[in-house]
């Protein structure tokens, strides 16, 4: 077995400044005193539960930007 | 429904369209041994992993079947019917995951990709030259799955119930068939079957979430029903003294939900890195169903629901009989039902591939060959199974339930070997095992101490395990704050595995020689794999970070 010899060329070591983007959705659903409340309602839902669906889209938002700037590596 | 119920109290009409889906399912079960067929299914890669080809729509559905159990399903309104606010942790939860998986899981699939890893004890072998650190992994994994089976089992009790099927027969052919065709198809049979269940949950919860609020008059209703009842405490929302075990028991939990074996085959069975990074930002779909799924246990409260006996488990099956036509009402059992096979089956294929690979391989018979390691792992996951349900006959399904619990907890403390030992090697493997005795001492002592006092007499109903909020007066500090449990070993896990370390390396303790190489965790599909294992395990051709 000759992992040395046969190693490939570098890979592209993936260190893009784009990840950082994904510490809001993992602060943002943490931050439970700012969104324990029950205005302003939306469709008669509390803040505390639309705030917490919309994280969702937080999420879904900033993985896919960041996916869209790092893929390919 | 009196018109519909056969001679022994059977929903009639349910029960036949949830048989019928469970044979769809079975015969789908069976015959995924042939689909993306293998040239041979007996290898681990095939039967554990799938033939790791998985692209973005399989991962979707299997992972989302994974991760999204029927106990979820079940529990999480269950706990939003019977404690309010604090039951809808379950989204913070399910967002956070997301970021992280991207950001650490993606380095696993690399390194996994290129030395051939097929469980995260297979990596700490071979990362931190570790075998006794990886026993414990594997063991850690083993036991905090092994409940969490149990519980799916759980979930197909309380639609059973729900159906006026009495007794356990039913549960015991479900789980034997199911045993069969993971036996036979491997991971290709839950991957397959994730399909039907997530187009069954999904049409569910659309129809639910329309039909069910017009019903009842609205969603100011609804939430004005929960906010009575939970009028005595905070409402809605979260008592300020429950802020903290809400924000760490959804970060504990995302960050435990990712180090469980059954997500980690999920994660290891895709294609590429792109395949993985793409379903991070599709996987939040699940997140809002869930999101929606926990409010049935408000419209719950809202349509005057009465649990079957004092199973709170029981309160979105009996809602769907208030409020749908008997035949949409066998959909929504079949979807729960069929919820609970495709994890099941995942976590006994994550477990068996644990045992198979860190302790038959490492401890037993080390020459196995690839087809051996396939059989004992087939092997394994019946009897896995087999535990599971044994454990919910004999043994008081109250106890799954504290066993999962606990198994969040312990399953956190592989987070230094397996999430931090993905970016560095910094760790003492001495130090790692020092680390992970603590947390799970730590943790378990923690889960001890958790009782439960009845709001209104002040009666203590729970002595111990009664739940994972931590309460810091424990600690003498002047609060009535409390804290998720696993949040607290972890820190402690931490904290003690840093020390350790920084001893060890003082005493210049042989901290072994690491087994993957820096290029090794950027590596993709298409990059040269080092295949066989235990040479690569033995020295040969290793680099120092």
């Amino acid at each position: 077995m000759a992992t040395t010899e046969n190693r490939p060329i570098r890979r592209a070591r993936d260190r893009s400044p784009w990840y950082w983007l994904l510490v809001i959705p993992v602060v943002l659903p943490l931050l439970v005193p700012v969104f324990n409340r029950t205005d302003p309602t939306l469709f008669g839902w509390p803040f505390f539960y639309w705030a917490q669906i919309a994280f969702i889209g937080v999420g879904v938002l900033t993985t896919t930007v960041v996916y869209q700037k790092t893929k390919g590596h | 429904m009196p018109v519909n119920e056969g001679p022994d109290g059977i929903q009639v009409t349910e029960a036949t369209i949830f048989v019928a889906l469970f044979l769809v399912v079975t015969v789908m079960g069976f015959l995924a041994s042939r689909w993306r067929r293998p040239e041979d299914l007996l290898h681990l890669d095939e039967w554990g992993l799938g033939g790791r080809n998985f692209g973005s729509w399989v991962t979707w559905f299997l992972i989302g079947g994974d991760l999204y159990t029927a106990y979820t399903f079940v529990a999480v309104p269950a706990l939003m019917f019977g404690a309010g606010a604090a039951g809808f942790f379950a989204v913070p939860y399910t967002v956070v995951i997301y970021p992280m998986v991207f950001l650490v899981l993606i380095r696993l699939w690399s390194v996994s990709h290129v030395r051939g890893f097929v469980t995260p004890a297979d990596f700490v072998r071979s990362r931190f030259d570790s075998p006794t650190m990886a026993l414990l992994v594997a063991i850690t994994g083993i036991v905090a799955t092994m409940p969490y089976i149990a519980l799916q089992l759980i979930g197909i009790e309380a639609v059973l119930k729900a159906m006026g099927v009495e007794g356990e027969l039913p549960i015991i052919v479900a789980f034997v068939i199911l045993a069969l065709y993971t036996y036979s198809s491997g991971l290709r049979a839950p991957a397959l079957i994730a399909f039907v269940k997530d187009a069954l949950i999904y049409l569910t919860i659309i129809v639910a979430i329309i039909v069910i609020p017009v019903k009842l008059g609205g969603w100011d209703v609804i939430f004005g029903a929960a906010e009575e009842k939970f009028s005595m405490g905070s409402g809605v929302l979260l008592p300020s003294t429950g802020q903290l075990q809400y924000a760490t028991l959804a970060f504990g939990s995302a960050l435990a939900l990712f180090l469980y074996p059954h997500s980690i085959t999920g994660v290891l069975a895709s294609k590429n890195r792109d395949v993985i990074k793409r379903n991070m930002s599709a996987l939040p779909a699940y997140s809002l169903v869930l999101g929606l799924i926990a409010l049935l246990g408000f419209m719950a409260i809202a349509a005057g629901v009465q649990p079957i006996g004092t199973d709170n488990n029981t309160v979105v099956p009996v809602l769907f009989d208030q409020m749908f036509y008997d035949w949409f009402n066998g959909i929504a059992y079949a979807a729960i039902g069929i919820g609970a096979l495709v994890p099941a089956a995942i976590m006994a294929i994550a477990a068996a591939n644990l045992f198979t690979r860190n302790i038959y391989k490492e401890y037993i018979r080390k020459d196995a060959t690839p087809r051996q390691e396939a059989q004992v792992a087939k092997v394994a996951s019946l009897v896995v199974k087999l535990g599971a349900v044994a454990a919910i006959l004999f043994i008081d399904p109250q106890f799954s339930i504290d066993l999962q619990l606990i198994g969040g907890v312990i399953i956190l403390q592989t987070l230094p070997a397996v999430a931090v030992g993905l970016f560095t090697r910094w760790f003492h493997r001495a130090g790692l095992i020092a680390g992970w005795v603590a947390g799970m001492g730590s943790g378990v002592w923690l889960l001890y101490t958790v009782k439960r006092v009845d709001p209104v007499t002040g009666d203590v109903i729970r002595e111990h395990f009664a739940g994972s909020a931590f309460s810091l007066s424990n600690l003498g500090i002047d609060t009535t704050y409390t804290i998720y449990a696993g949040f607290i070993a972890v820190l402690v896990n931490l904290l003690v595995t840093v020390l350790a370390t920084v001893i060890f390396r003082r005493m210049r303790l042989p901290a072994g020689t690491d087994g993957t190489g820096i290029d090794d965790y950027f590596a993709n599909e298409g990059d040269p794999r080092v295949k066989d294992l235990p040479e690569v395990v033995e020295g040969v051709g290793l680099r120092k970070e």
